[in-house]
């Protein structure tokens, strides 16, 4: 793999996490978090829809006329949707139940249309391909990260196969019924971009005002007289 | 109407679309630093989910639906497969007209919501309220209700957290929780508030 390659598939994994540092799709991230296993599919099917669309979009960029593009590019998203979705329903039709309409979400998924517009529409398909598989990835590790936090440690199991024995079954482990609800997937990434934050300090957001340090002995004490 | 009633605070409450479903995350998060601009986009969002999922519904039960298309004498003509491409088609187009009659008819409103109609195309708010109305398989009537619940139910989460990251600006965040960090905790504290609704049997 040439270093080049390897750059646009490693560099959206952390330093350029379309999820973390992006802020691009995270609708999906949160919603099909509670197991593991339609986190995967879902990543699965996210990858395979950005990384043909970005081809598909880039083999015809030079013949989409400018004004009508995010039209071009959505008809060619939805259509490449459809037929994920046609597929899941055809060959793992429980699953596709579960992520009940989280899989049509991909059409408005940002990192699809982001990546169309700000990969594919300037670079040659090849490249468009493996850059969409590269944020394809940077986005299948955070919600693969955030899905075994809270399947392994909301209900003791990983992809269904108990890990922790739970209480209520005669083990020992008692689960933390807060992870399987929705709000946990806000705190767990919340954490997860803390964490990259602190090892990467680049990416550390400025704030928007900041509190002025008062001089010592210049506070304002208040005495109860 | 006791169903409609219980359908529509269901839509507001129990199953925000931004706090119970996660949709309409992107713009949720990157447009409500002001609560001005929030209440903008809110109010847009309420009008386009209010038109487009009765329309979609229309759309969806006369033309796509297995059978749908009895009506032309075609009674096993099964189209539902393109139910993702008109839903999307129809959200794209019915966000194109209100901005052309919006700027033709009410100026004033038309500068206030600004870049934020075309952004709505792309929320997924918008398509979610319809794939939701699909999944569930409302009428009608049903779906003007939902449509306006789950829009009003956005419009309100995204104001609140508007309203609270104005307050936030003056507590000192960790570093690393800089902005998009602490936003998502608050989110997540929000979307506990809103869990306590979900015992409500109506």
């Amino acid at each position: 793999m040439s270093s080049e390659t390897r750059k646009i598939i490693l560099d959206p994994l952390v330093d350029n996490n379309p999820i973390t540092l992006q802020v691009l799709g995270i609708c999906s991230a949160l919603a099909v978090t509670s197991q593991l296993s339609t986190a995967l599919i879902m990543c699965v099917a996210l990858t395979t829809v950005t990384a043909c669309s970005s081809a598909s979009i880039s083999l015809i960029r030079n013949h989409i006329p400018s004004s009508i593009r995010i039209i071009v590019q959505m008809t060619i998203i939805a259509s490449l949707v459809i037929v994920v979705d046609q597929i899941l329903k055809a060959f793992a039709y429980d699953a596709s139940k579960q992520l009940s309409v989280f899989v049509g979400l991909i059409i408005t998924n940002c990192i699809v249309m982001g990546r169309a517009e700000a990969y594919a529409m300037k670079n040659p398909p090849l490249q468009s391909f493996i850059d969409g598989i590269g944020n394809g990835l940077g986005y299948s590790l955070i919600l693969i990260a955030v899905a075994v936090i809270r399947e392994l440690f909301g209900s003791g199991k990983l992809l269904g196969n108990v890990v922790f024995p739970l209480v209520q079954d005669g083990g020992w482990y008692v689960s933390n019924g807060l992870l399987l609800l929705p709000p946990s997937a806000f705190f767990i990434i919340g954490l997860l971009i803390w964490g990259i934050r602190t090892l990467k300090p680049v990416q550390v957001e400025k704030p928007d005002h900041s509190i002025i340090p008062t001089a010592h002995g210049t506070d304002v004490h208040l005495e109860v007289h | 109407m006791e169903a409609y009633l219980s359908l529509f605070i269901k839509a507001v409450f129990v199953e925000n679309l931004a706090l119970a479903f996660f949709l309409g995350m992107c713009t949720f998060l990157a447009v409500s630093k002001k609560i001005s601009t929030a209440m903008g986009l809110g109010v847009a969002v309420l009008v386009v989910q209010t038109l487009t999922v009765p329309v979609n519904n229309i759309i969806y039960n006369h033309l796509l639906k297995e059978g749908g298309l009895s009506w032309m004498g075609l009674p096993d003509v099964d189209l539902s497969f393109l139910a993702l491409l008109s839903c999307i088609g129809v959200t794209a187009a019915i966000v194109q007209i209100l901005e052309m009659v919006l700027d033709r008819f009410f100026p004033a409103l038309f500068n206030a919501l600004g870049i934020f109609l075309p952004l709505i195309t792309v929320n997924c708010a918008i398509l979610g309220g319809s794939l939701f109305m699909i999944e569930r398989d409302y009428n009608l009537s049903e779906s003007i209700v939902y449509g306006l619940g789950s829009g009003l139910g956005w419009a309100l989460a995204i104001t609140a957290m508007a309203g609270i990251r104005e307050k936030l600006k003056y507590s000192d965040v960790p570093e690393g929780l800089q902005g998009l960090g602490i936003t998502f905790i608050t989110a997540g504290l929000m979307s506990l508030g809103f869990m306590s609704f979900s015992g409500i049997q109506l």
